[in-house]
């Protein structure tokens, strides 16, 4: 008899066949995810997800017996009563039908229900969808771990031996533990043959005394000792593969309602968690603006309140101000999107077009705009004066887009939209 | 002072082989089992799941619908719906035990007794494991098959392959050949086996059509037609239940790597024949086999008190029949079964009743149990084994009885009961109930004309009216035809009268 301890084996080993049936069923999987992202919170959206879907791919069809002709015997255990001759409803369904068959009753129907891991989920969820412009991904980015300088070790290889350290723990061992030093020793010889000279025995014994004590430490006490053996440290740091700053502008004037905020966070948070799968770094500036702009954190970004005017014009200076103080544009993947009701103040939209096209967009991977809520003058239905301005803007650049979005189930689409590969406006 | 093989519910290796020394000598001993050497290993509940999904084999090729198995099981199994067997294991030689890592130790002595001695007999010394598997090759063969698949995954593209292997898994379960003297078990490498087809195909090939001088007359014709019509039924060996096997050797169409897939999922389909027939028995051996260990072993002070609760417990709800009303019904359990019906075998022995003595006079009373049950475990299947050994006690136990359902009428009708006018009616009916040529359908190919239109066509023998599925068999049927490469009629005929009930035809897609 063997005993064989698998339980540490290769994990998945049935990994090729789930991929085969995944590739098989994908059609399905993907529909049945935008039905699943359009109504779970948006929140949520990162983590695993049981899915039914329903499709031809995964039928498995046999030859087995119909059930509705002919004539079956069989034998069912568990008689309390019954005689020959009785008769007994049948069971509604296959329930209590002989067990010769194992053929599920309705067919048609090819329901299937699995559970789809966190990481297939994102995967078929981000599939359709492709960066565009991704022409920063910069040499540097494709270097694999790089060895970065992280202090000192007492053991490595001979070729990382740093020789300052050992030297300095070697002296100062050295004159902590008093040896003596070549010096001593040659300036004691001279004493001892000067005392000789002179047939000062009893000095001459004694420093010959101190001679062999002194040759005996420096016997005793290495120069350089085990302990004072330094190497220089490495650790090897993930290079981020490319490195990407998101941008988040938004209108904070009172015209902006939770409400409206709300939806304008959804989109955020799929743009962060879109930029998190193609990036390895991926940084978040949260801008707020009125009629003056500032950089907020998070919290103040999407719940604090302010009162003021709206100048659009004044975030894009802060963005701008930021970008050259911290994301040098050479380095960095520059993302930015814009949320706003639309409104700004009609003296500042030459300003802000300006901005836009000249400092702006040059330096953006890709420019969005939201436009959350709906315009209105009176009863009528217009363009806002942002939407107006920014129009332009869009058939000219095609890293520009700028969608509406009224409602929370509207986001996922507009955001596909945005960002499938091909621009719908163009 | 106890002597007890194991205190603690966890286990050890130390433990397990200690155990498995207590169990082997008992099972060898005392009742004279013949088993392959085994080998046990442990695995983790994913590993199980593994193992479910690939139809329990330690390796097998690739594909989709081992993939949807295990998205199906594990969501069952991460919900709690469903819990995993304690072991599986393997007909091979040496046999390979799986058993759990979650195991309490009670649970592994269990299961070493279950599987690693009563499985494990089972298949070395069952007739049909004997003539249809060959244990010490198969490990070897499902490598070859892995390879193979793997190989021609590289060569012709995931989906070529994928299509062959979705035609022929539908038609796995008339990949069979129901006779011993069709099947050659010689071990040949493909290549052999590619030569030996191609052989076969010379030796086979109709060459009429040129050779014989055209002759005017018509009668002389149609004898010519039905020689022909004749000798082609005889140069394709129809007709065929082996359909697999069928359009392997004869499909106009096919490369040799395709027949080569098709023979892979014929073989592993016979494979798995003989286990289709003897399911009830297997388990019931196992069961039985189980039970008399763990009981010997508790007599020699070997098991703990509880250690025999916690196994009396497990035992317990593994031989659990549910009456047919009950909502966790789902037929006949073949434990349950199985090891009443074993266990009076060796009631019958040793303390016969009169009714013992008059239903099975050769063994009533014979005292020696254990040899008879070894030879029942060699000689018989569920089928016949039913039809020798189920006794009235039995019955009554189970309180069996009979139906007759049609499916037209809103009611069942009881035909017998468990008492003297019903004993031997339930008894056949239960047999057949277990034979594997009445649960599935009855499909061969009766015709194909290979000069012609190509037409394939199969017959289905309808028993008792019972018609197959409709929307099931024209896909199944669609499947055939991809195979083919042409039409292909499926007649369903009336057994009794030859009347054709109903036709399906199907159409290769390109």
């Amino acid at each position: 008899m063997n005993i064989l301890d698998r339980r540490l084996n290769p994990k998945s080993k049935s990994l090729g066949n789930r991929q085969r049936f995944m590739r098989r069923s994908k059609a399905s999987i993907q529909e049945a995810i935008r039905e699943a992202v359009k109504k779970r919170k948006i929140a949520d959206v990162e983590g695993g997800e049981k899915i039914k879907i329903r499709t031809k791919s995964l039928r498995e069809p046999i030859f087995v017996y119909g059930r509705n002709a002919g004539r079956r015997d069989y034998v069912l255990p568990g008689n309390e009563s019954y005689q020959p001759g009785d008769e007994i409803p049948k069971p509604k369904s296959g329930a209590g039908g002989g067990g010769s068959e194992g053929s599920p009753d309705g067919d048609g129907e090819d329901e299937f229900v699995f559970m789809l891991s966190r990481e297939e989920f994102m995967d078929i969820f981000f599939e359709e969808l492709k960066l565009p412009n991704l022409i920063k991904a910069k040499l540097k980015s494709m270097r694999s771990p790089l060895p970065v300088r992280a202090g000192y070790s007492v053991d490595g290889p001979p070729s990382r031996l740093n020789q300052v350290r050992t030297m300095r723990n070697s002296l100062a061992r050295r004159i902590a533990l008093s040896r003596p030093t070549p010096k001593e020793i040659s300036k004691l010889e001279d004493e001892i043959l000067d005392a000789d000279e002179d047939a000062d025995h009893d000095r001459a014994l004694h420093l010959r005394h101190e001679a062999e004590r002194r040759a005996f430490l420096m016997k005793k006490i290495a120069y350089i000792d085990p302990l004072d053996v330094r190497y220089n440290r490495y650790e090897r740091v993930p290079q981020p593969m490319t490195q990407a700053v998101m941008f988040c502008l938004m209108d904070a004037s009172a015209s902006m309602t939770e409400e409206l905020k709300d939806l304008a966070k959804r989109f955020y948070i799929l743009l962060h968690l879109f930029l998190n799968r193609h990036y390895n770094a991926v940084d978040i500036v949260f801008i707020r603006h009125t009629s003056t702009a500032a950089e907020v954190d998070e919290e103040t970004f999407f719940y604090g309140r302010e009162s003021g005017g709206t100048v659009v014009s004044s975030a894009f200076e802060e963005m701008q101000k930021i970008v050259k103080a911290r994301y040098p544009v050479e380095d960095w993947n520059i993302y930015a999107a814009q949320a706003s009701d639309g409104h700004n103040f009609l003296d500042d939209m030459p300003r802000t077009l300006n901005h836009l096209t000249e400092d702006i967009l040059p330096i953006c991977q890709y420019f969005a705009y939201i436009e959350v809520g709906r315009h209105s003058v009176g009863f009528t239905e217009t363009d806002s004066p942002l939407w107006q301005g920014y129009k332009a803007l869009d058939e000219a650049h095609s890293h520009f887009a700028m969608r509406r979005v009224k409602d929370q189930s509207e986001i996922f689409p507009v955001f596909h939209d945005l960002f499938s590969g091909t621009k719908t406006a163009a | 002072m106890p002597n007890y093989l194991y205190e603690s519910a966890e286990w050890t290796f130390d433990l397990v082989n200690k155990a498995y020394d207590a169990v082997e000598e008992v099972a060898l001993g005392d009742l004279g089992l013949n088993v392959y050497a085994n080998q046990i290993e442990i695995i983790t509940s994913e590993q199980m799941l593994d193992a479910y999904s690939s139809i329990g084999m330690p390796l097998m090729y690739r594909h989709w619908s081992y993939g949807k198995r295990f998205a199906q099981e594990e969501l069952l199994y991460r919900k709690g719906h469903q819990s995993l067997a304690y072991e599986m294991v393997i007909n091979s030689d040496p046999c390979i035990n799986y058993i759990m890592e979650e195991n309490s130790m009670t649970m592994q002595v269990l299961v070493l007794a279950h599987a690693a001695f009563g499985h494990n007999h089972f298949f070395k010394n069952n007739y049909l494991f004997q003539q249809w598997t060959r244990a010490d090759a198969i490990i070897d063969y499902l490598s070859y098959a892995k390879n193979f698949i793997s190989d021609c995954e590289e060569k012709y593209g995931l989906e070529e392959v994928e299509v062959v292997l979705d035609n022929s898994h539908a038609l796995m379960r008339q990949g069979v050949s129901r006779y011993a003297g069709q099947m050659s078990r010689k071990s040949m490498t493909p290549e052999q086996r590619f030569k030996e087809r191609r052989r076969y195909e010379e030796e086979t090939y109709n060459d009429l059509y040129r050779t014989l001088p055209h002759q005017g007359s018509k009668d002389h014709n149609l004898v010519l037609e039905k020689q022909q019509a004749q000798n082609v039924q005889l140069a394709l060996g129809l007709p065929e239940e082996n359909l697999l096997l069928f359009l392997e050797r004869h499909s106009p169409k096919m490369k040799d790597w395709q027949r080569e897939i098709l023979s892979i999922v014929r073989t592993i389909s016979q494979y798995f024949y003989p286990q289709r027939h003897t399911k009830m028995m297997n388990e019931g051996c196992a069961t039985f086999v189980h039970y008399e260990i763990m009981n010997r072993l508790y007599d020699k002070g070997l098991l703990s008190e509880g250690a025999m609760i916690e196994f009396c417990h497990m035992h317990s709800s593994v031989v659990a029949q549910p009456s047919f009303k009950h909502k966790r019904f789902s037929g006949i359990n073949p434990y349950a079964l199985g090891f009443a019906m074993m266990c009076d075998i060796k009631r019958i022995c040793e303390d016969p009743t009169d009714e013992d003595k008059d239903w099975f006079p050769d063994i009533a009373g014979g005292g020696d149990a254990l040899t008879i049950l070894r030879n029942a475990w060699a000689e018989y299947r569920d089928e016949s084994f039913i039809l020798q050994f189920l006794s009235p006690n039995v019955m009554r136990d189970f309180k069996l009885f009979a139906v007759d359902d049609q499916a037209e009428k809103p009611v069942m009708k009881v035909r017998a009961i468990h008492n003297d006018q019903g004993y031997r009616e339930i008894r056949q009916e239960l047999a057949r109930q277990y034979d594997v040529a009445y649960q599935e359908p009855d499909i061969q190919v009766v015709d194909a004309d290979l000069n012609g239109n190509r037409r394939l066509v199969l017959s289905h023998r309808v028993r008792d009216g019972i018609l197959l599925d409709k929307t099931e068999c024209d896909r199944t049927l669609q499947c055939l035809a991809q195979l083919w490469g042409y039409r292909v009629r499926l007649l369903e005929v009336e057994s009794q009268s030859g009347k054709t009930l109903k036709t399906h035809d199907a159409l290769p897609m390109p």
